[in-house]
């Protein structure tokens, strides 16, 4: 261990964290949230009697699943802007900055996984509560939003936050676009003072101990959550 | 009275699907309890379904109080209909309380006002303390009250009961049948249920519709259904009986092997025409003074009597209800005589069931 310094994280942890972590954060809470929106309507749509709304979703969702991520994020962080400039009308590329790109494409991208975790959620209420909705004189949408989602949300809570986990450690890829997440600020002072091995197992432990903690706390959670039927 | 439900014509196939509903009609009265019973498969439940707007119906028309609410391609949607929907498997809120489950459709009252009804309700249903459980915490026979209070709460303009009470053990069945019926007698509230059960269609409904192959082919009353049958098909469904040869004479008889019966008036028979003629267990008595005799081929014990199934000389099976004192062994030949207040006869060969109908069609 004698070459090891791993004084090199005492001098910079407060940067991984201030700058880095609030950043990785910061995405994976703007994307959960815009995700599961997103892939909530998604789901519904792919649900849906109507055939151009179900074959949309079905596409998206397929479409999505089959790329890898790194793809979209390098594809979206450089067509974004010119996606922006021709629906805006605009002769040159609109500025959406690293941020906003990275927040849009993990929405978009996960919007996918979490729809697939909905549709499920929505398919397992029996059809006979949305029946007794509308007798009751609630229509589409006040069925989903008393009924169906309620419950779908809340019986898939455990599901949605594993997915939410898997987001936290994939928001990691930014680094390629050389943004300052929490690995990609330990990057940067890996390869400033030259100690990869300490910055790069430092990194890997704290995103363990993040993980694999929230992963016990969704553990405590499902059993506590259940809707006793 | 008027009529709160009017259904004509009705014909509905699920999508590249059969026919499921062929020419329904039916009338049900304002403050009526009608009952749709059927083997599984009928159509009945389909019924219910096109009424409450759950379905699109192809053919015929739906009136509710005198609107016309359903022709095809037009259709007031369901969440407008204000026809209540009872399960079979009860289809309660899980997470809400019972409370919020029957005060579910009140969305238009205020706080105050829905709470009202809601304790009206949980009283009507004799669960005035269990507002704040949850539907797991209840027994089944408890939650399918809390399912009609819920459908009840709107003030629904006719209910709609779908095999209610068939996930419940017999004995509950029985209870909260005449409970429900009680309670809709009581707020003169129209229903239109649907079973595959004869008797908790007789025991809860003031007309009930005999449904084949999509098609109703009796609706009427009970009494009717059980004594004077208008097809074979609802002859051998409703009740236990058997149907034996005989022959129209002359003298407008018809000639059995147990003796000359008395006409059938509504049959509309010709002298000479061979028929069959409609036997129930109660139509058939137990004489030992009678020079009738038949052998007892099997016997069911029932409490308060014997079902015996009896085998007359030609071979001919026939079912008699004897009080159970009058225990025989099998193989004795007991005395009978027939006891017929009327005649149902079906001539021979000529009506097919609907069935059959239906695939020579």
């Amino acid at each position: 261990m004698g070459d090891f310094d791993f004084g090199v994280i005492e001098r910079s942890w407060v940067y991984l964290f201030k700058e880095g972590m609030t950043f990785s954060l910061t995405l994976t809470a703007l994307a959960m949230t815009g995700g599961i929106i997103f892939g909530t309507l998604l789901a519904m749509m792919r649900l849906s009697s109507i055939k151009p709304l179900s074959m949309f979703a079905a596409g998206y969702v397929n479409l999505m699943r089959s790329i890898p991520l790194l793809l979209v994020i390098f594809w979206f962080y450089f067509l974004v802007p010119y996606i922006g400039a021709w629906i805006i009308g605009s002769p040159t590329p609109i500025k959406v900055g690293a941020f906003w790109s990275c927040v849009i494409t993990f929405t978009m991208f996960e919007a996918a996984y979490y729809s697939e975790i909905m549709r499920a959620g929505i398919q397992a209420i029996p059809r006979g509560q949305v029946w007794a909705g509308y007798a009751l004189g609630l229509n589409y949408w006040q069925t989903m939003g008393t009924i169906v989602l309620p419950q779908a949300f809340r019986n898939m809570l455990p599901i949605l936050l594993t997915q939410t986990i898997i987001l936290f450690q994939d928001t990691s890829l930014v680094y390629v676009l050389s943004i300052t997440d929490f690995l990609g600020a330990a990057a940067k002072v890996a390869q400033r003072d030259g100690r990869l091995v300490e910055m790069y197992t430092f990194a890997a432990i704290v995103y363990f101990i993040i993980c694999f903690g929230l992963s016990l706390l969704v553990k405590r959670l499902q059993a506590r959550i259940a809707i006793i039927r | 009275m008027s009529a709160i439900l009017t259904i004509e014509h009705l014909r509905f196939a699920y999508r590249g699907g059969p026919l499921v509903c062929d020419d329904v009609s039916l009338s049900l009265e304002d403050g009526e309890i009608g009952c749709l019973l059927g083997p599984s498969g009928c159509g009945k439940t389909t019924v219910l379904r096109c009424i409450s707007g759950l379905e699109q119906i192809q053919a015929g028309r739906i009136a509710l109080n005198g609107t016309w609410i359903a022709e095809p391609g037009q259709s007031l949607p369901a969440e407008q209909r204000r026809v209540g929907l009872v399960f079979q498997d009860y289809a309660l809120f899980p997470h809400l309380t019972i409370a919020d489950n029957i005060g579910f459709g009140l969305r238009d009252l205020d706080r105050t006002a829905r709470a009202v009804r809601v304790g009206e309700l949980l009283d009507v249903i004799q669960l005035a303390r269990m507002g704040d459980r949850y539907p797991h915490e209840l027994s089944g026979g408890q939650k399918q009250r809390v399912a009609l209070a819920r459908a009840l709460a709107p003030r629904p303009r006719l209910l709609l009961l779908d095999e209610p009470f068939s996930n419940l053990d017999v004995e509950m069945r029985e209870k909260l049948g005449q409970e429900v019926r009680a309670i809709l007698k009581g707020l003169n509230t129209s229903a239109l249920m649907v079973t595959h059960d004869q008797h908790e269609a007789f025991a809860i409904a003031d007309k009930v519709g005999v449904m084949q192959a999509g098609r109703i082919e009796q609706w009427d009353t009970a009494y009717n259904l059980y004594h004077r049958p208008v097809s074979r098909f609802v002859a051998n469904f409703v009740g236990q009986g058997v149907l034996i040869d005989g022959r129209v004479d002359a003298e407008d008889k018809i000639a059995t092997e147990l003796g000359p019966l008395p006409h059938c008036a509504h049959c509309d028979l010709t002298p000479g025409q061979a028929v069959q003629v409609l036997l129930r267990p109660d139509d058939i008595l137990h004489d030992d003074a009678s020079d009738l005799a038949a052998e007892v081929a099997h016997k069911a014990f029932r409490g308060a009597d014997i079902l015996y199934t009896l085998k007359l000389a030609s071979g001919t099976r026939v079912l008699s209800l004897v009080p159970s004192h009058h225990n025989h062994a099998l193989g004795e030949k007991i005395g009978i005589r027939l006891e017929i207040d009327h005649v149902v006869a079906f001539p021979t060969g000529q009506e097919m069931s609907s069935a059959a109908r239906m695939e020579s069609a």
